[in-house]
């Protein structure tokens, strides 16, 4: 049957699947648009760091291309980089993974995260999460079939996932609890008790829990807490991690998953059809970093620190209310005084005074009224985006 | 509390006290008594300010001077040492180990004149055995700063 005989035949027939037009269409594309096209914008936008990957990783991974490393790695990623995995969650965490059976090296933690919806859900079954939320999280669960339930937070309650609201939430068809602290887009940070009250509540109604902890290393003056450390969590628990923030690491797409053998084997059944194995070099990189990327941690953690500090009081100065973030590398200040939607206020803040940053209603109807400014740029940049963006405010009282 | 000031300084000297006070969570005044603290007792030894010269055009001699140096008696390296460091052609002067004892670094306008520097006052300082300069052909990277070519963010725009 031809496209045009069957667009008669059915007027919603269209030539993409239901299941990609549920997907929220994203409201950032046509900020990014304009981005593209304007010269002199400082872009608090871009959620990675500005630090290029430290010298001695990016020597490792060139050093791999003259030894001809070229090649297709084991599905699971190299042994190697497993090992080392194994051992970096154990000096971390005091966990145990087995390194041929419990990880696997993905493309990034949206593959891991793609893969760990697939792999668990099916058709009825539904996912709790907080809003806001990464943006991908609801539709990696939309693409699996699944169905996203949405736990409200806000400024009031620090954008901290509370047990309570996730138990009031649970229902036959609940599957699993899908976080990620320290967050993005908030900069929100979870302590060891509140999350010890989400693992009871996993416990009680038998919920798996999809932890990304991509930022793990990034917090400030508090201690983060790898989910699958609770009690009997392990098995419970899909840690999701990655090199792409904390070595700074993006274009390099490396990431991980750690779970019990069942979940592992059934997220590299689609894996392999799909991905095969993560890019070779990256993953020499990724050896690299774990073996030797303490220091550039350190330097980069005290580094965004002083930066957060300075972004987090100028948007204070500036009248905004700020919640006080302790990880990543975001602030998310309320623009509600301001009487304009969180789209109003990027898209004039963008066209008058050159400065990205993105509306809060990306991330969930609860980020409406926020806006998120990464704060992963050289503070000379944070400095004058905070002036013009005290300017912006300025002109326009409520 | 002090370390993380200088920390700040030794990267920019420009930092106000002011933004220091917001990076480190100490109070303006309390950041301004510390480095004033700092200033008196010699732990900051002086603000100044990275050039690269080839830029404007002025032509500068970069040499490496291995100095070897017999020690004296009580007095060890430190009293030849001495009489090198004062003299204002030495920018840099360390005691080192391996084959020579002193390594120096010392700048002219011409080779001519580092040249007259080491054999003119170095070289016939009593105690000095021996010396072997090596000029600088090109400065690659400077006290952590590449000169030329520092790799900038070469981000794409891109919203995640």
């Amino acid at each position: 049957m031809s496209i045009s005989s069957k667009s008669q035949h059915s007027k919603y027939y269209s030539l993409t699947s239901q299941r990609v037009e549920q997907l929220s269409p994203s409201g950032i594309r046509k900020f990014f648009d304009l981005l593209a096209s304007m010269e002199g914008v400082i872009s608090l936008g871009v959620g990675e760091p500005d630090f290029v990957t430290p010298w001695h990783i990016r020597e490792a991974a060139i050093y791999s291309l003259e030894k001809g490393y070229t090649m297709y790695t084991s599905n699971l990623g190299m042994p190697e980089l497993r090992q080392e995995l194994s051992r970096y969650l154990k000096d971390n965490y005091e966990l145990e993974y087995d390194p041929n059976s419990e990880l696997l090296i993905t493309v990034g933690v949206s593959e891991a995260l793609d893969l760990a919806m697939r792999a668990i859900l099916n058709p009825v079954d539904e996912v709790i999460m907080p809003d806001p939320h990464y943006v991908a999280y609801d539709s990696c669960v939309i693409l699996s079939g699944g169905t996203p339930i949405m736990v409200p937070t806000n400024q009031e309650n620090n954008f901290e996932i509370s047990a309570a609201d996730i138990e009031a939430r649970v229902t036959s068809k609940t599957k699993a609890i899908l976080i990620g602290y320290p967050a993005n887009p908030t900069g929100a940070v979870m302590s060891k008790h509140k999350l010890a009250d989400i693992a009871e509540v996993a416990r009680r109604h038998q919920l798996l829990v999809i932890s990304d902890e991509i930022y793990a290393k990034l917090v400030y003056g508090v201690e983060h807490t790898c989910f699958a450390t609770l009690p009997e969590m392990k098995e419970r628990t899909i840690l999701l991690g990655g090199f792409s923030k904390v070595y700074a690491m993006t274009g390099w797409r490396v990431g991980y998953a750690a779970a019990t053998k069942e979940v592992i084997a059934a997220m590299i059944r689609i894996h392999q059809y799909t991905m095969m194995c993560a890019p070779t070099m990256g993953q020499v990189a990724a050896i690299e970093a774990l073996k030797s990327g303490e220091d550039s941690v350190t330097k980069m953690v005290e580094d965004y620190n002083k930066r957060r500090l300075v972004i987090v009081k100028g948007l204070k100065d500036i009248g905004l209310t700020c919640f006080e973030p302790q990880g990543a590398f975001y602030a998310f200040p309320s623009i509600k005084g301001t009487g304009m939607s969180s789209e109003q206020f990027t898209e004039r803040l963008l066209i008058e005074e050159k400065v990205a940053v993105v509306p809060g209603s990306a991330f969930g109807q609860c980020g409406e009224g926020y806006v998120r400014c990464c704060y992963a740029t050289s503070l000379a940049d944070i400095e004058e985006a905070l002036s013009r963006m005290k300017r912006f405010v300025a002109k326009h009282p409520k | 509390m002090i370390k993380d000031i200088l920390k700040i300084l030794e990267t920019d000297a420009r930092t106000t006290t002011k933004q220091i006070a917001t990076m480190t969570n100490i109070p303006t005044a309390e950041v301004a008594r510390l480095i004033k603290q700092a200033e008196k007792d010699h732990t900051i030894l002086k603000y100044k300010t990275m050039i690269n010269w080839d830029k404007v055009g002025e032509e500068q001699v970069w040499a490496l001077i291995e100095v070897k140096i017999a020690p004296q008696r009580e007095l060890g390296f430190d009293s030849i040492a001495e009489r090198i460091y004062r003299f204002a052609q030495a920018r840099t002067v360390y005691l080192v180990s391996g084959t020579y004892d002193l390594l120096v670094l010392a700048v002219g306008k011409t080779m001519h004149e580092v040249a007259d520097f080491v054999s003119q006052k170095l070289a016939p300082i009593e105690g000095v055995q021996g010396t072997i300069t090596h000029f600088a052909l090109k400065r690659y990277k400077e006290d952590g700063e590449i000169l030329e070519g520092e790799e900038g963010v070469k981000r794409q725009p891109v919203i995640l």
